[in-house]
């Protein structure tokens, strides 16, 4: 049984017993433990299920790499799927549940399939489901579908909250292990800004465990004075529970720091995510042990040799009573020494290797434990808990020797070094046969800005397992004083199957990923079936595809890939390395940008009061604009008609401060806008407004708006609402690639100021209650502009109008905003003022057949298609989108053009409805010859308008056409002028 | 080739699975072929099968510079769907939809073509009014969708909030025979259909030079050595313009890395596809349980397969907002693909200034789904030389023309 040792473990404290829960059952731990740790304390070692085969797992490893221990942790809003048991803090009143069964852990029915696992070998789902054709989407995939996925996925709101920090520094140490220390501390003498960020709640990784001595220090103690340092240096900052998950282009780092992860709710963010440009990355992510593959070896109770170690050392907790060691390398002998020394049995070490000479074994020797050399577990016994292995020879076929009863079996094949972080932008690796393993490659790191390599690996990570491991420092240099206990190791020996001639009932029993059920037989039959790139496996198989990424399958994969096609490891090469390093919480990388401000809010001046008057907001972009005012009791509907009705016969106040509004100053701005826009704007009179068309290249309108000249050198640019922003970029990219030698200025004085307009046949009567400047048609007649005061507000009072009503458009700086819109809505009471929303907005402009961008338009209409050829100029040489409208298929007369409909019926066409002819084309798609683009019931003439285009469409007034309707039938319409009202613009015009 | 089956499987299970054949050949290269298809992506396999299938052409080769599907095709996110709104797209689309809908049959590999429905998000009323106009169109064009409340929405997907402070949900496009099917088994049931009929799929042999004379194609060059073809097809996305090069072509296309992650496996919780296109952003799950998510392209040009990570933040923000529920989930691996845009987001599919020598590229940020439709209208352009209905609105010379195809007029979005 797995139990708390009565001694030892230097990281908890047995001082602070902390209750928790697992599948409902009470359990305690020490304050220190890791969620495994305690688990095991606890004689739980069954933690969860596989994902295929539901076979029964237990945890394998101590750190991020581990595949089995998930477990929903948390409750409700706090509920968190697929967290590793490995790496999660215990802290009083925790509530973990296993995943992947039902109904319980113990008792699984999905463990049918492992009965099956015959049927079921790699990619079998590629091969099989194929007929009926029906019963793939209504019976196999729901089979598939339900026995998916691991943890549960949670239904609440999540109760936290993230932020995201921002950070710059010389240099960037990931990793708080001895190299990592030693590289920040060489970093930080030199002077240079260092961040050192280590991903579990400790420094000093690995080596206080393996009882290692540093510079003559015993580790802990080197450890402790080595952060002093660190700690009183100005230029350090030192972060625990900090992964470093990705490497970007130009020393972009991203790092997860979870800070209340152990104390939920206490108030404090969750999780911090840290984005950081480093001049250079140092990686001293260390190495991660590699499995063995024997038969069974993912019974519960067969772990990673140093997983084991760890147990025992920090934690106290023996993971078994009698522990048998399997190995190919001397690492796995200071397991056996540290269970010895715990008091704890191991029965044997089987080394695969013919000798073990090296120190560590002598050590083991000595103290009593049997080694046996060439030797190899035959196989695994046991169900839920191992019972026993099967010994046998490593070079033969695994005929059976001799049984060992055990209860855990601790494994190790080898390090491979993270070069994760090396990778993730483009680092290479290159096999190292010594250490059996991939190390980065120093020749082809990943570059950074200046050329240099943007990430080193030092220490293990950098494939420095034994002596001086730690001293080369890779960038940064250390004194190469560090080493850790100086034993002369005798190499590895590479061993990927075990045993050497193990046949097809052995090979079907090892597992290569744990989580995914991938066995060695599985990447066999992907060489044999021709999934010879390691990319075809690793998809055929699923290997490496599970929540760890292949931290500790892929090598081995690899491997085994490799020996199937008769070819080196290198031959093969690997996968790719992606970020994160380990997986990232989503709401950690969304940060704070959430609900309201998940993306940035644009309020006008006026917004609150709108908001008190009752408007029900559309977006509009960023911005939030009043779609309608209605009143008690009152429909969207009922509103816009009554908004419409009142400004056409009253007065309506319209808040158009989103309107864009750049402007354009210099000695070439009348130059620069006669290229932008299709009007000449250079003769624009100051002190007159005139309505112009933007294209793009191509030709295709893109935007509209009246510009108003202010002065000799300067140019007052509308643009639409949504437009503001990618105008203003428009007008810059030309003005820095292309005409960096025009002397223009652009400012986007958008938000700068608040714009009211005040419409209707009363506007002018309001305007001059206000008093304090001249607002007569002879003083300020239509497509004028004039400043002055109007109640005491600075103004800028435009004649422009966009519903055929008369119309003053007067901006006032932002800050005036809501008290000129307060005086507006006084002086209009005598007068029926009203506020009116965009949708009666646009209501108007149908009515008086003025287009709309993005409806009219949508990127493949030109202004020829709209009417709109009075506003190009034919005497200009150029602008943008002349060339665009002169290719044949714009220059065709047989493009759809703009025309009125009128239902017959009086009926609105439905948003969309295409003009539909006679027959079908080539492809049996349904002819069509127009569409509808605003359609609308107008308040003002009581009936359904629309505004579309149509082939020949001006030629065909009078003509009555059919609409589709989505249903299959059709609308009768008939073809009129666009302008339903008064068409002679006398309204706007007095 | 042995038929793949249920029984097959059982068949082989006594063996121990030790009997099943090569899924395709990798034979070394002849020195002349029929045609020359150049890259090994699903579009480029898809072409080779319907040449042999429909045209009986199979003296063919596929060459590839890396792993067959390594590409895009093993890269995407799955998306299948016709609800396009240019009558040519809708029509390709279309084609290709159904033709995944026997796919599996018709190739004897499960590419897992799951109609799960797809569902795009009208979260203003611009875009209602731009969707309602899409099923017009499709209504005409014989594509089955419809514009649902914000209720079915809901019912049809319960982890999405509809009620967002800043976008709420006005209603969907919804398309219930759209859906999505397994990447890999794309290209790998093609390529094993292709070699079953003896066509040759050169892997890690790439093309670094086209031959021609008279202006008419003769070979290429490759890592593997000079083949001779007498007819050419360059299917290699990403990389067109490199290869258009090689043939002594430009092309109006650009290459951008588009993003993409998915999320640990959780428990089934999300049937349909679900796109968000005001907030930028979209999500299906996959077989295995993994939220599978799509963003933005970057915003620079580039033929680095690399996640970055600007847009990953961006979308995931958008998509927290649609799926509050996604927040406690962990990303577990993102990446990008480059992706040949064009300027009006439609596929090239054309003859070339070189004779005999013909283009499949364009596809960008949404040809997983195309791939049948494609492959058969690029065969059927190959086979005889000119196009067919399906392929002629999308050659080369529309650019000349003005004649765009624009479909970022419905949905400003990818996929
Ligand atoms: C992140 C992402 C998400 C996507 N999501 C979707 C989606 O949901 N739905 C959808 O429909 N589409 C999606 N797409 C788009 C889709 O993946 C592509 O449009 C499609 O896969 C393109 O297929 P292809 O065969 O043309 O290209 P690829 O699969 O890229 O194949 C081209 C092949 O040509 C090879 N090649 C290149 N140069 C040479 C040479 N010189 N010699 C020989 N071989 C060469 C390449 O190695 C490659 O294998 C997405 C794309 C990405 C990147």
């Amino acid at each position: 049984m797995s139990t708390r040792l009565s001694t030892g473990g230097r990281l908890i404290d047995r001082t602070a017993p902390q209750g928790f829960t697992f599948n409902g059952r009470p359990m305690r731990g020490y304050k220190g433990d890791t969620l495994a740790a305690a688990l095991l304390a606890n004689d739980q070692m069954l933690m969860g299920r596989s994902f295929k085969y539901h076979r029964p797992r237990g945890v394998v490893a101590s750190g991020v790499e581990e595949p089995n221990a998930l477990m929903n942790l948390g409750t409700g809003a706090r509920l968190e799927p697929n967290q590793r048991a490995t790496t999660t803090e215990l802290f009083d009143g925790l509530i973990a549940a296993s995943q992947n069964h039902w109904p319980s852990l113990d008792f699984d029915i999905g463990f049918l399939n492992n009965h099956a696992a015959r049927l079921l070998p790699a990619g079998f789902y590629y091969k099989t489901f194929i007929h009926p054709r029906a019963f793939w989407k209504h019976v196999f995939e729901p089979i598939i579908r339900q026995s998916a996925g691991l943890g549960k996925a949670p239904t609440e709101l999540d109760a936290d909250r993230y932020e995201q920090a921002y950070a710059f520094c010389d240099v960037l140490v990931a990793g708080g292990g001895i190299a990592g220390l030693n590289a920040a501390l060489s970093a930080a003498t030199a002077g240079q800004r260092v961040i050192l960020m280590e991903q579990s709640a400790h420094w000093g990784g690995r080596a206080p465990v393996d009882g290692a001595t540093v510079q003559g220090q015993a580790a802990e103690s080197w450890i402790a004075a080595t952060l002093a340092t660190l700690a009183a240096m100005p230029n350090v900052t030192l972060r625990l529970r900090t992964t470093v998950a990705g490497v970007y282009d130009h020393g972009y780092v991203l790092a997860d720091e979870r800070i209340a992860d152990h104390t939920p709710g206490d108030g404090r963010p969750r999780q911090r995510l840290w984005r950081l440009r480093c001049g250079q990355i140092i990686a001293a992510t260390g190495a991660i042990e590699r499995p063995l593959a024997f038969a069974g070896n993912d019974i519960p109770g067969v772990m990673l040799a140093s997983a084991v170690r760890d147990y025992v050392v920090n934690w106290a907790v023996s993971p078994g009573d009698r522990t048998v060691v399997v190995t190919n390398n001397d690492d796995a002998y200071l397991t056996a020494i540290a269970l010895k020394e715990a008091g704890l049995e191991v029965p044997a070490i089987l080394d695969a290797r013919a000798t073990a000479t090296g120190d560590l074994p002598s050590r083991a020797r000595a103290m009593g434990i049997r080694v046996e050399t060439g030797k190899a577990i035959a196989k695994v016994k046991g169900g839920k808990r191992v019972t026993g292995v099967s010994v046998c020879v490593q070079a033969g076929e695994g005929a059976v020797l001799h049984d060992i009863a055990c209860d855990a079996v601790a494994m190790s094949g080898g390090w491979s070094p993270v070069v994760h972080l090396y990778s993730h932008c483009g680092g290479k690796v290159v096999w190292n046969d010594a250490l059996a393993a991939f190390v980065p490659d120093t020749a082809r790191p990943p570059i950074n800005h200046d050329g240099r390599p943007m990430v080193v690996c030092v220490g293990a990570a950098a494939g420095h397992f034994a002596a001086d491991a730690v001293s080369p420092g890779g960038g940064v240099g250390t004194d190469g004083a560090i080493s850790r206990d100086a034993n002369p190791a005798q190499a590895i020996q590479p061993v990927w199957v075990m045993p050497q001639g193990a046949g097809i009932k052995l090979r079907s029993k090892m597992w290569l990923d744990y989580q995914n059920d991938v066995k060695v037989s599985d990447v066999q039959l992907a060489a044999r079936e021709g999934y010879e790139s390691v990319e075809h496996t690793k998809r055929y198989t699923t290997l490496g595809m599970a929540t760890d990424q292949g931290k500790l399958s892929n090598i081995n994969g690899l491997a085994v890939l490799a020996a199937a096609l008769d070819v080196t490891i290198p031959q093969v090469g690997t996968t790719t390395f992606r970020p994160p390093y380990t997986p990232v919480t989503l709401g950690a990388l969304a940060g704070e940008a959430r609900g309201e401000i998940f993306q940035p809010l644009r309020r006008t001046p006026m917004h609150e009061i709108h908001e008190k008057a009752g408007a029900y907001f559309e977006p509009v972009g960023l911005w939030r604009r009043p779609y309608c005012f209605a009143q008690q009791g009152e429909s969207h509907a009922d509103a816009v008609a009554r908004e419409v009705n009142n400004t056409r016969q009253a007065v309506g106040l319209l808040d158009a401060s989103t309107l864009g509004k750049i402007v354009v100053k210099g000695p070439d701005a009348g130059r620069f806008l006669d290229m932008l826009y299709t009007g000449v704007m250079s003769t624009l009179p100051v002190g007159k407004c005139r309505y112009g068309l933007m294209c793009n290249e191509q030709g295709f309108l893109s935007d509209d708006g009246v510009v108003a000249r202010l002065s000799e050198d300067t140019w007052l640019c509308h643009t639409t609402s949504g437009g503001a922003d990618r105008i203003h970029g428009w007008m810059e990219d030309w003005l820095q690639c292309e005409w960096w030698d025009w002397q223009v200025y652009t400012a986007n004085l958008t938000e700068q100021y608040a714009q009211i307009a005040v419409v209707g046949p009363n506007a002018r009567k309001l305007l001059q209650d206000l008093g304090g400047m001249d607002v007569s048609r002879e003083a300020l007649p239509f497509m004028g502009w004039a400043e002055g005061s109007l109640a005491g507000f600075p103004v800028r009072v435009y004649r422009i109008s966009f519903s055929g009503e008369l119309s003053y458009e007067i901006a006032v700086p932002a800050s005036h905003g809501a008290a000129f819109w307060a005086a507006c809505v006084t002086a209009g009471k005598p007068y029926g003022a009203m506020p009116y929303g965009t949708e009666a907005l646009h209501v108007m402009r149908a009515e008086k057949g003025f287009i709309m961008i993005g409806d009219e338009t949508d990127g493949t209409v030109i202004p020829q298609d709209l009417g709109l050829g009075w506003a190009i100029s034919k005497k200009k040489a150029d602008y943008l989108g002349k060339r665009g409208q002169e290719r044949t298929y714009l220059a065709n007369p047989d493009r759809w053009t703009l025309v009125g409909f009128e239902t017959l019926d009086g009926s609105v066409i439905p948003d969309g409805a295409y003009v539909i002819t006679d027959g079908t084309n080539a492809n049996g798609q349904r002819n069509t010859q127009g569409r509808v683009t605003s359609t609308y019931h107008s308040p003002t003439l009581n009936r359904g308008i629309a505004m579309g285009l149509l082939l020949h469409g001006t030629k065909r007034l009078g003509e009555v056409v059919q609409f589709n309707t989505v249903s299959g039938g059709t609308v009768s319409a008939k073809v009129v002028d666009p302008v339903f009202v008064d068409k002679d613009g006398v309204k706007q015009n007095v | 080739m042995k038929r793949y089956s249920a029984f097959a499987i059982a068949r082989e299970a006594i063996g121990n699975h030790l009997g099943w054949q090569k899924a395709w050949a990798s034979p070394a290269p002849k020195a002349a072929y029929d045609v020359i298809i150049v890259g090994a992506g699903g579009h480029g396999l898809a072409t080779a099968y319907y040449l042999g299938k429909n045209h009986g052409i199979t003296n063919v080769a596929i060459l590839e510079k890396g792993w067959l599907g390594g590409g895009n095709t093993g890269r995407n996110t799955t998306i299948i769907r016709s609800n396009y709104l240019q009558d040519p797209s809708a029509a390709i689309y279309e084609k290709s939809r159904s033709l995944y809908e026997t796919l599996s049959q018709d190739i004897n590999y499960n590419v897992m073509f799951s109609p799960r429905g797809v569902m795009m998000l009208a979260q203003t009323h611009h875009e209602v009014r731009g969707y309602r106009r899409t099923a017009h169109a499709n209504a005409l064009q014989g594509v089955t969708t419809e514009f649902i409340t914000p209720a079915r929405v809901k019912e049809l997907c319960p982890i999405l909030n509809i009620d967002g402070p800043r976008y709420p949900v006005l209603g969907a496009l919804w398309q219930a025979r759209g859906g999505t099917g397994r990447h890999d088994a794309v290209a790998w049931g093609y390529a094993r259909a292709c070699s079953a009929m003896g066509m040759d799929i050169i892997q890690q042999c790439e093309v670094t030079g086209v031959r021609s004379e008279g202006g008419q194609v003769t070979g290429v060059e490759t890592t593997k050595g000079a083949i001779a073809c007498k007819k050419m097809g360059i299917v290699v996305a990403g990389h067109s313009g490199q290869v258009a090069d090689m043939a002594g072509f430009r092309l109006p296309v650009e290459a951008v890395a588009l993003q993409a992650l998915v999320s640990e496996p959780i428990k089934p919780c999300m049937d349909v596809v679900v796109m968000a296109n005001t907030v930028h952003g979209y999500m299906s799950q996959s077989d295995k349980g993994e939220m599978v998510i799509g963003g933005g392209t970057d915003g620079f040009n580039n033929y680095t397969q690399r996640g970055s990570f600007h847009h990953i933040e961006e979308t995931l923000r958008a998509l927290i907002e649609t799926f509050p529920m996604l927040s406690r989930l962990k990303m577990l691996r993102q990446w990008g693909g480059i992706v040949d845009m064009t300027g009006d987001r439609s596929p090239i599919i054309s003859k070339t200034p070189l004779g005999n020598c013909f283009i499949n590229c364009g596809w960008g940020t949404g040809g997983f789904k195309a791939i049948p439709g494609s492959g058969w209208a690029m065969a059927d352009l190959m086979a005889r030389g000119e196009p067919g209905p399906l392929a002629e609105a999308f050659d080369l010379w529309r650019f000349k023309e003005g004649r765009f195809i624009d479909e970022s007029v419905a949905a400003g979005v990818a996929h």
